[in-house]
């Protein structure tokens, strides 16, 4: 149906620059999220794209078409907002069919839409209720609706999910991705939520202070992130980071040395370090290993347990400023004082340089280039990252 | 466990009268006490004379039919007629309904045709009352009509992103911060034929050739006490408005843009939808108001009958002819008339809530 293009947008309120120069291009059909801490300038990318807010400068498209200066309504896309946004005086039905009715859509026209969204989102049995006698996640479902009814080119979600309790995320979570499947839609939708991004996303773009810092998909920002910032966002717990330094390189690999004496040697593309550089050393922790093993061990004891029965998580005090996360198996013995020794392998380490930026892994992962739930290499179409 | 909650929530209630009770005193003795005295004045003759008797006349201050109210005699306990056709001076006795001559104070024999001495009389039958009542509810249907309409323009302009709004805002509430009496009085002069600046700045446009008495010209003085009624109470209703319209969802207005909807159909879609119930209560703060005014009607065109309000004529009738039983009268049928109105809107205002889609 319809791709978008952003072409070096940029956005102020007055003398505040909020976006500044996003390059981005959305393909037809595909589910992309906008990422990031809170006020990086998702929702204000999201509104700008809605044409809820003025571009200040750059040049945004739709299906090919400028659309900078157009009203949202004319710009074929659907907004789904944090709050829901239902007319509260009018009942679901009315709800879904009042852009419709305004503008002067046929009777029978809107009752088949308004039908066939209601039976895809199982909103049947509502349609004679008001939004404040229905729960969080009808109302959403409404909303959701309400996009549906407009059949848009695009459809913009601004964390549709986020006033809701966990469970129902989850559920709701697997009703857009069922809906993204079904109706062939071009989607951009934002949150703040790592965890929405990497199950939803085909291509997940991460935005930090109102620049993109990566565009790519959700494994490929895990394993191949491109800076320190796209490294700690992403993955949960938090990647453990480690100021150290070089000691050795070669063309495809780097030595660095670890807190308590040990060295390992990461294989990256280590020519453009040399001995002594300042580096971070990355470890996400699923990948340390609790009594040693791997390619290098490094020591440390252990400051708080936290047991959530599948996994347990060691905060270890291991000759780093701060305290290491160390994901351990869930009938971990671990407990508070012990010391351990942490087993690091090298194929899991990432490397970022004094800027923070990442030194590029030898092997690109396997699944790296795989788009959510299609076949391999179906959405491989970001360029490998640059070194 | 029950008996735990039920200790509690007696509890409960008991504080709860504890903290109203100073407030339901003060009402009582400020409102109460008042309203039944004014009530039970109304069923009685009571004047401001020092040395007259009061005595309980019934409905009479109502409607009356019978001698005139103001030919009763306490000395002659009946009404003192000078009766034409006879060229004779009677007394007529209601309680023996029977017409006595005054000088032998024998039953007087002749017949006495009554339509010639008994006319209805009452507040329900005085021309100047309904007068009065005319006038209080065109100001009040007029005036509030206006400051709705004002108050909800000047509410839409206060309400959107622009500089210095906040100043606007304060400097909004300056005719409704001065006390009536001052700005009156002020508009009093304003308005004055002889040297009042309206007329100095019409005769200057040339909207008008001559002078004008506005205050004072049968046809300009309602309307002109409604025009400062206006100025005065347009911010108090745009700042109820105002508050409402802060009140709406954001989201929503992004909705319909989102959705196309013209800014109009937004308005009368939704906004004014969302709105109506501040919008309710707005209307009736103000149409209380209205319908006692008496401050501002009083300083720009005193007792005139032309904008005489209810309020007014109750006050002429108390204080300048000193007849309370009567004054009262007018006083609680302004009373009953506010309250049966306010009955009225809330229960219609109920229907509509409910029935609203
Ligand atoms: N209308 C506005 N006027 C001024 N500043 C704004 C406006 N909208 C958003 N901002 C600022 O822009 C920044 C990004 O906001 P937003 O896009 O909402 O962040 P988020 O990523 O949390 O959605 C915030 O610092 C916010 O204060
Ligand atoms: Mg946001």
């Amino acid at each position: 149906m319809a791709d978008v293009t952003l072409r070096n947008i940029h956005k102020s309120f007055g003398e505040l620059e909020i976006i500044k120069g996003v390059d981005l291009d959305v393909t037809d059909n595909e589910f992309v999220v906008f990422v990031g801490p809170s006020g990086c300038g998702k929702s204000t990318l999201l509104r700008l794209i809605a044409g809820l807010e003025d571009i200040t400068a750059g040049d945004l498209s739709i299906d090919g078409q400028v659309v900078n200066d157009l009203p949202p309504a004319q710009r074929g896309i659907a907004m789904v907002f944090q709050s829901y946004a239902l007319y509260p005086h009018m009942t679901v039905q009315e709800n879904m069919a009042f852009g419709l009715k305004l503008a002067k859509e046929s009777r029978q026209s809107i009752d088949q839409k308004v039908g066939d969204a209601a039976r895809i989102l199982q909103l049947e049995e509502l349609l004679k209720r008001k939004p404040k006698e229905l729960s969080g996640g009808q109302r959403q479902r409404v909303a959701i609706g309400r996009a549906i009814v407009r059949n848009p080119k695009v459809f913009l979600f601004d964390e549709p999910l986020s006033n809701l309790d966990a469970a129902l995320r989850v559920q709701m979570r697997i009703e857009i991705a069922r809906l993204h499947e079904d109706l062939n839609a071009t989607m951009i939708y934002v949150t703040h939520d790592q965890i929405e991004a990497m199950t939803l996303a085909d291509k997940i773009v991460v935005l930090n202070a109102g620049v993109v810092e990566q565009v790519g998909s959700p494994l490929e920002l895990y394993h191949h992130p491109h800076n320190l910032f796209v490294a700690g966002f992403i993955g949960s717990p938090k990647m453990n980071f480690m100021t150290t330094s070089v000691t050795g390189v070669s063309g495809d690999s780097a030595t660095v040395s670890l807190p308590g004496g040990a060295a390992i040697t990461v294989p990256v593309q280590g020519g453009r370090l040399k001995a002594g550089d300042d580096v971070t050393l990355g470890i996400r922790p699923e990948h340390m290993m609790e009594g040693g093993g791997g390619d290098a061990q490094m020591p440390g004891s252990v400051f708080v347990v936290e047991r959530l029965g599948g996994e347990t998580y060691l905060y270890v005090r291991g000759g780093t400023d701060d305290l290491i996360t160390l994901q351990a198996g869930g009938d971990s013995t671990a407990k508070s004082g012990d010391t351990v020794s942490i087993g690091i392998a090298a194929s899991t380490c990432h490397l970022f340089d004094a800027d923070g930026i990442a030194v590029s892994r030898i092997e690109r992962h396997p699944l790296a280039d795989v788009g959510r739930g299609k076949g391999p290499g179906s959405r491989a179409e970001t360029p490998a990252e640059a070194g | 466990m029950t008996v735990r909650a039920s200790k509690l929530t007696r509890q409960r209630v008991r504080a709860a009268w504890v903290f109203l009770a100073p407030m339901l005193i003060v009402l009582a003795l400020v409102a109460g006490w008042p309203l039944l005295s004014t009530f039970s004045y109304s069923f009685t003759d009571k004047t401001l004379t020092a040395d007259s008797e009061t005595r309980f006349v019934g409905v009479s201050n109502y409607v009356f039919y019978g001698p005139n109210l103001n030919d009763w005699d306490d000395e002659l306990d009946g009404y003192f007629i000078v009766y034409e056709p006879d060229d004779a001076l009677l007394v007529y006795r209601p309680d023996t309904d029977t017409f006595y001559d005054l000088d032998t104070d024998q039953p007087y024999a002749d017949n006495v045709d009554r339509s010639q001495i008994f006319e209805w009389q009452g507040l329900l039958v005085d021309g100047l009352w309904w007068k009065s009542v005319w006038n209080t509810t065109a100001f009040a249907v007029i005036s509030v009509a206006l400051e709705l309409i004002l108050g909800m323009a000047v509410a839409l302009i206060l309400n959107a992103n622009m500089p210095g709004r906040s100043v606007m805002r304060a400097a909004v509430l300056i005719p409704w911060a001065i006390p009536t009496i001052v700005s009156a009085q002020m508009w009093g002069w304003m308005l004055n034929d002889q040297y009042g600046v309206i007329n100095e700045v019409f005769l200057g446009l040339g909207f008008i050739e001559d002078r004008l008495a506005y205050t004072a010209n049968p046809l300009l003085a309602l309307p002109s006490v409604i025009a400062v009624d206006v100025w005065k109470t347009t911010p108090f209703m745009s700042l109820l408005i105002l508050a409402a319209l802060q009140l709406l969802p954001g989201e929503c207005y992004e909705a319909a843009r989102v959705d196309g909807v013209h800014p109009i159909k937004v308005f009368v879609k939704i906004t004014l939808p969302l709105i109506r119930p501040a919008l309710m209560v707005a209307v009736i703060f103000r149409s209380l108001d209205a319908l006692r005014i008496f401050d501002l009607i009083y300083v720009l065109t005193s007792n005139t009958r032309d904008t005489m309000s209810m309020s007014v004529y109750a006050r002429q009738q108390l204080v300048d002819f000193q007849n309370v039983g009567y004054g009262s009268a007018a006083s609680t049928t302004l009373f009953l008339i506010i309250t049966s109105f306010t009955v009225v809107y809330i229960a219609l205002g109920r229907v509509n809530f409910g029935g609203e889609r």
